[in-house]
């Protein structure tokens, strides 16, 4: 029998009954509008995952003082880290795009009658890359403010809208710890994270701090951009290399700092979004093998009733084999069916909630794929056993059924 | 030349522990070209043998010959193969598929047989049985007569040897259950042969020979006009 035939006879047979079959479907529907929705909003978070991950730089490493093992002694009161370890490692280590330092200290800031009490970042000019923080106004620090010591002030937007409001801010004086400092420029704002204002900060160049301001010789932080990011591992263990030479740190002795990279992290971020989407789809998936039940419960009823059919059909020559067809290519219409208006539900859903919810939804054709051949897989699955029993029915008894 | 040649056949059911015999050793020719009629009262084993010489079940001893196939020693895929070509069903109650059009009903087993031009033969047999202007009729839509004419449709659209008629006007008025005869005496005429399933006097003497069974067993074989 040719299969296009089976598929019009199929659709004949739902079309009889066209509220039981509707209901039928609704359950793979459902299903499937589960499985893609669910997955879109899996998608959407991943998404985001690794949006933040471009804005973190994957390809960033952190030196800091103090030992990065739990439990060890405060980071503050380790001050063997400092510029000149940047600087060595700029020179020293290969792969290496740029390196920057910087300090941060609580501090006093004045304009006129005005005053607020912020971070001052001492850095050096690559920090605006680093961290991808550029000037909204003015400019940066550069490598001559560094070595003329000179007191001039990058302000975060947050310091600048306390002391200047809406007025203008480059150029004018402001008093750091009570010295005198020119604005020289504004930065561009990030927008406060959940636990910290980023823009709450004034940036002054590194020496000024450390010499004019504070005291001090050393650094909080030292960044250093990789090249690539396959090359992490290996400028990390050049750069802990380097520096245990530089501090004198015994073979086998613990380490006067540690060297971070966010790939663990990302790792992290990422596995949260995979789990995320697997639970999601785990979920919607059961909803769906619920409707694949509910295909199985009606083809059965259907074969029941159909029994005499089954045995006409016998008796005018169909083979076992045509009668599981039939059934089977009517439970796969059915889930077919319903799955791609499942798909069309789902895609409208996802849309919605990216539209209405404010989530970022993302529909992958592998979801879609994905879904279409799980409900065919569902079809099978549970068309298979009543199409069997209906192929397996005797035609004498099914020819005197009533 | 025998059309049907059932030597020995017997059929045992069992249920349970009980094993009833439908059938005790019947032999029986049928040749080409006769218009026969199989006798008996309910629970003779009369189904039973149209059963097995309409290829839906098989002897539990015997042999059975159909057009020179041996259909005892067939496997189900031969058994459906052999009932869409060779043999013709009719049935007391029609057993029309409610949900499709007098023509689609006599399509049926043209779509077995996998012929292409199935809406074409199956409108040639509609007009063989009168029926021609009802083709895009439900069965709900005929009458009892028309049903049963467009089941005999059905059942020759195949051009089979035979065509195995179970009660055939069994649910239908005596005028009609005529016309219905009368049909199967114009097939018979040209050259169809036809097997009839009647415990109706009346019925029976449309045909040429008639087969008494009783018990299992064949009571009487008498040709028409013999007394």
């Amino acid at each position: 029998m040719l299969l296009w035939r089976a598929v019009k006879i199929a659709f004949r047979g739902i079309g009889a009954n066209k509220m039981r079959s509707f209901l039928t479907m609704l359950g793979i529907i459902i299903g499937v509008g589960a499985i893609i929705s669910m997955l879109s909003i899996g998608e959407g978070a991943k998404k985001q995952v690794s949006q933040s991950i471009q804005r973190f730089g994957t390809n960033l490493l952190r030196v800091s003082p103090g030992s990065a093992r739990v439990g060890h002694v405060h980071r503050g009161t380790v001050t063997t880290l400092t510029m000149e370890d940047g600087e060595a490692i700029r020179r020293g280590v290969s792969g290496i795009n740029l390196v920057g330092s910087s300090v941060q200290n609580m501090a006093q800031v004045k304009y006129a009658n005005k005053n607020t009490s912020t971070a001052i970042n001492g850095t050096t000019p690559e920090y605006s890359e680093l961290n991808n923080f550029p000037v909204e106004t003015g400019r940066f620090i550069d490598g001559k403010d560094l070595k003329l010591i000179r007191k001039v002030a990058v302000l975060g937007t947050t310091v600048k809208e306390e002391l200047f409001g809406g007025g203008i801010a480059v150029g004018k004086q402001i008093k750091v710890k009570g010295a005198n400092f020119q604005v020289i420029g504004v930065l561009k704002s990030k927008g406060a994270t959940s636990w910290r204002d980023p823009d709450n900060q004034v940036v002054i160049p590194l020496t000024t701090s450390q010499k004019r301001l504070f005291s001090q010789n050393h650094v909080e932080n030292i960044y250093i951009q990789v090249e690539s990011i396959d090359r992490i591992e290996e400028v990390k263990q050049s750069v802990e290399k380097l520096l245990r030479i530089r501090h004198r740190i015994q073979p086998g002795a613990d380490a006067d700092f540690s060297i971070r990279d966010y790939t663990e992290f990302i790792s992290a971020l990422k596995e949260t979004g995979q789990t995320f989407t697997v639970l999601l789809g785990g979920v919607a998936a059961v909803s769906l093998l619920v409707g694949g039940i509910g295909v199985m419960n009606i083809m059965l009823v259907s074969v029941t009733e159909r029994t005499r059919e089954i045995g006409v059909r016998m008796a005018v020559g169909a083979r076992r084999r045509d009668i599981m067809l039939q059934f089977l290519i009517e439970a796969l219409v059915i889930t077919v069916t319903g799955g791609i208006i499942g798909i069309i539900l789902g895609a409208s859903m996802a849309y919605g909630i990216a539209e209405f919810g404010n989530w970022e939804t993302v529909i992958t054709p592998f979801s879609i794929l994905l879904a279409f051949f799980f409900s065919i897989f569902v079809g099978m699955l549970f068309g298979i056993y009543p199409a069997r029993k209906a192929s397996l029915l005797d035609p004498i008894v099914a020819l005197r059924y009533e | 030349m025998s059309l049907i040649r059932v030597r020995e056949v017997s059929k045992v059911y069992s249920m349970g522990d009980v094993e009833v015999a439908a059938l005790k050793g019947i032999s029986l020719d049928v040749l080409n070209g006769e218009f026969t009629a199989i006798m008996g009262s309910s629970g003779s084993g009369k189904s039973t043998l149209m059963n097995i010489i309409g290829c839906l079940d098989r002897p539990t001893s015997g042999s059975y010959l159909l057009d020179d196939d041996d259909v005892a020693g067939m496997n189900e895929v031969e058994l459906a193969s052999i009932r869409n070509r060779k043999i013709g069903f009719v049935f007391q109650t029609f057993n029309l598929l409610s949900r499709y059009t007098a023509r689609e009903n006599v399509e049926l087993p043209l779509i077995y047989a996998g012929f292409r031009n199935a809406s074409e033969r199956a409108l040639k047999a509609l007009k063989e049985v009168g029926l021609a202007h009802r083709a895009t009729h439900k069965p709900t839509q005929l009458s009892g007569g028309e049903r049963q004419r467009v089941a005999i449709a059905r059942a020759l659209v195949c051009a089979p040897p035979v065509i195995l008629a179970d009660e055939p006007t069994g649910n239908l008025d005596t005028k009609t259950g005529d016309e219905i005869m009368a049909l199967f005496e114009a097939l018979n005429e040209r050259g169809t042969t036809i097997i009839i399933v009647t415990h109706e006097h009346e019925i029976a003497q449309w045909c040429r020979r008639v087969i008494q069974i009783r018990d299992g067993a064949i009571l009487s074989d008498k040709l028409k006009g013999e007394a």
